[in-house]
């Protein structure tokens, strides 16, 4: 289908968008990339009065690093993302989430803010903003906000930022020296959404976790951090613990029946997952190992 | 601000000054404005893959932007590629190999494929499918597809050595 008639405007700066917003409300939308939002206006699901079109305030884009913070622009591109020395050396679960992010052509034009200010549920990047511990950073006509990630989504594509407010960038923390991360998702065909994903980050000292973040997509209204992780931070973790940890992690997850998938399906795969990364993260396949799809 | 927007952009290295509405996608204006019906429109919502174009020199889904953000830029469209012999191998490739029935996919096929090639020499088979992973094709079921990219990877190693 096609989009319905919509106005147009270019912004040519933050405070040229946000006297747009301010004055349009919620009868305007954002364009970043253009990846997300051009296929729910093609498919009517929304019909915007006024598109703001952002792509061209380039100071929005870029990665920079600065006393131990990572700070990542906007309109960051996801090609951007996935090239980026400074994403591989500080964050490299990003590096290895945004490889699963849709296709070439699709990566070449959505932007970080673009995917957060989103929030579907079953994308990879604002899982991996609650795994890092990101916070996004929003600004409106009054000054800027701070959000923690973990607070910044509200709900499938519903987030912490009012239509009045700009998000324009992420910050964070470089990852530490023993610091580990795990990337997976299960998905029809590499580069769709997925029906049931985890990033995760992860310290480890010594045989142990000394911190573990794993949060789950696709398999709730927006990136669960899972606390069942707790049970298996600063103790030796055998197949029994994780065992036990298995179901704790099944009552947190409230995930949705689709075509592509039963919820139930969605719930096994989350476990699946769980002993895969535990697995993997402390080098003990005979813990992955009960961890078959 | 609904009215047409003037916009000036290069498509296959030729000044193009329109008018365009808002709504227009990249897909239809090529298509409907500039009679360039060599870039496909499939899906319109960014599955397919049959609407790929070269923008500023990447590949971009055409039903995924607007006309009026290519303002300024540069685009290139399977026309473009093919006029100038740039994918003439290839193409050449997907015959002799039968990786295309109804054709469909096929523009997008190419644009995709070179753009692999384009960044790295001799990809495997699964770097070859991952590239294309965002490009359908329901006639061959890939295997001809992969075939023709690879052998075409091959030929082209062989004539820089």
């Amino acid at each position: 289908m096609k989009a319905s008639a919509f106005s147009y405007a270019r912004a040519t700066s933050v405070g040229n968008a946000l006297e747009l917003l301010v004055a349009h409300g919620d009868k305007a939308k954002v364009l970043s990339g253009g990846q997300s939002l051009m296929p729910a206006m093609n498919l009517r699901l929304i019909c915007p009065e006024l598109i703001v079109d952002i792509g061209e305030i380039s100071e929005l884009r870029g990665i920079a690093v600065s006393g131990g913070v990572l700070t990542i622009g906007a309109l960051t591109r996801h090609v951007d993302l996935a090239n980026s020395s400074e994403i591989a050396a500080h964050a490299p679960l990003l590096t290895e989430a945004i490889a699963h992010v849709a296709h070439p052509a699709i990566r070449n034009r959505g932007t970080l803010g673009g995917s957060l200010a989103h929030a579907d549920p079953a994308s990879e990047l604002p899982a991996c903003m609650v795994a890092l511990n990101a916070t996004v950073v929003v600004r409106g006509q009054t000054g800027e906000r701070r959000i923690a990630a973990g607070d910044f989504f509200k709900g499938i594509y519903e987030t912490d930022l009012s239509a009045h407010e700009l998000l324009v960038a992420v910050e964070l923390p470089v990852v530490k020296k023993n610091a580990v991360h795990f990337f997976h998702e299960f998905a029809r065909r590499h580069g769709d959404y997925a029906i049931a994903g985890l990033a995760a980050q992860a310290i480890v000292e010594g045989e142990a976790f000394g911190d573990l973040r794993l949060v789950f997509f696709a398999v709730g209204d927006r990136p669960v951090l899972a606390k069942a992780a707790a049970r298996l931070v600063k103790t030796t973790i055998t197949p029994e613990l994780l065992t036990q940890a298995s179901p704790a992690l099944a009552q947190e997850l409230d995930p949705q029946d689709d075509q592509q998938a039963s919820s139930n399906m969605r719930r096994h795969l989350a476990k699946v997952l769980l002993a895969r990364c535990v697995g993997a993260l402390l080098g003990r396949p005979d813990l992955a190992a009960g961890g078959t799809a | 601000m609904t009215a047409a927007i003037p916009i000036s952009l290069e498509v296959n290295g030729e000044r193009v000054e329109a008018d365009v509405l808002p709504r227009l996608n990249l897909a239809d204006f090529l298509r409907e404005q500039l009679h360039l019906t060599g870039t496909h429109v499939g899906c319109e919502h960014g599955v397919c893959g049959a609407c790929t174009v070269r923008l500023n020199g990447v590949i971009v889904r055409s039903c995924l932007m607007l006309a009026v953000q290519t303002h300024g830029a540069s685009v290139e469209t399977i026309e473009g590629l093919s006029d100038s012999g740039e994918v003439a191998d290839l193409q050449a490739a997907f015959r002799d190999r039968n990786a295309l029935q109804c054709g469909y996919c096929t523009p997008g096929m190419l644009m995709a494929a070179q753009d692999l090639l384009k960044q790295q020499v001799e990809p495997d088979r699964e770097r070859i499918r991952e590239h294309l992973s965002g490009n359908y094709c329901r006639c061959t079921g890939y295997q001809a597809i992969v075939d023709a990219v690879e052998i075409t990877a091959r030929a082209r190693m062989g004539r820089v050595l």
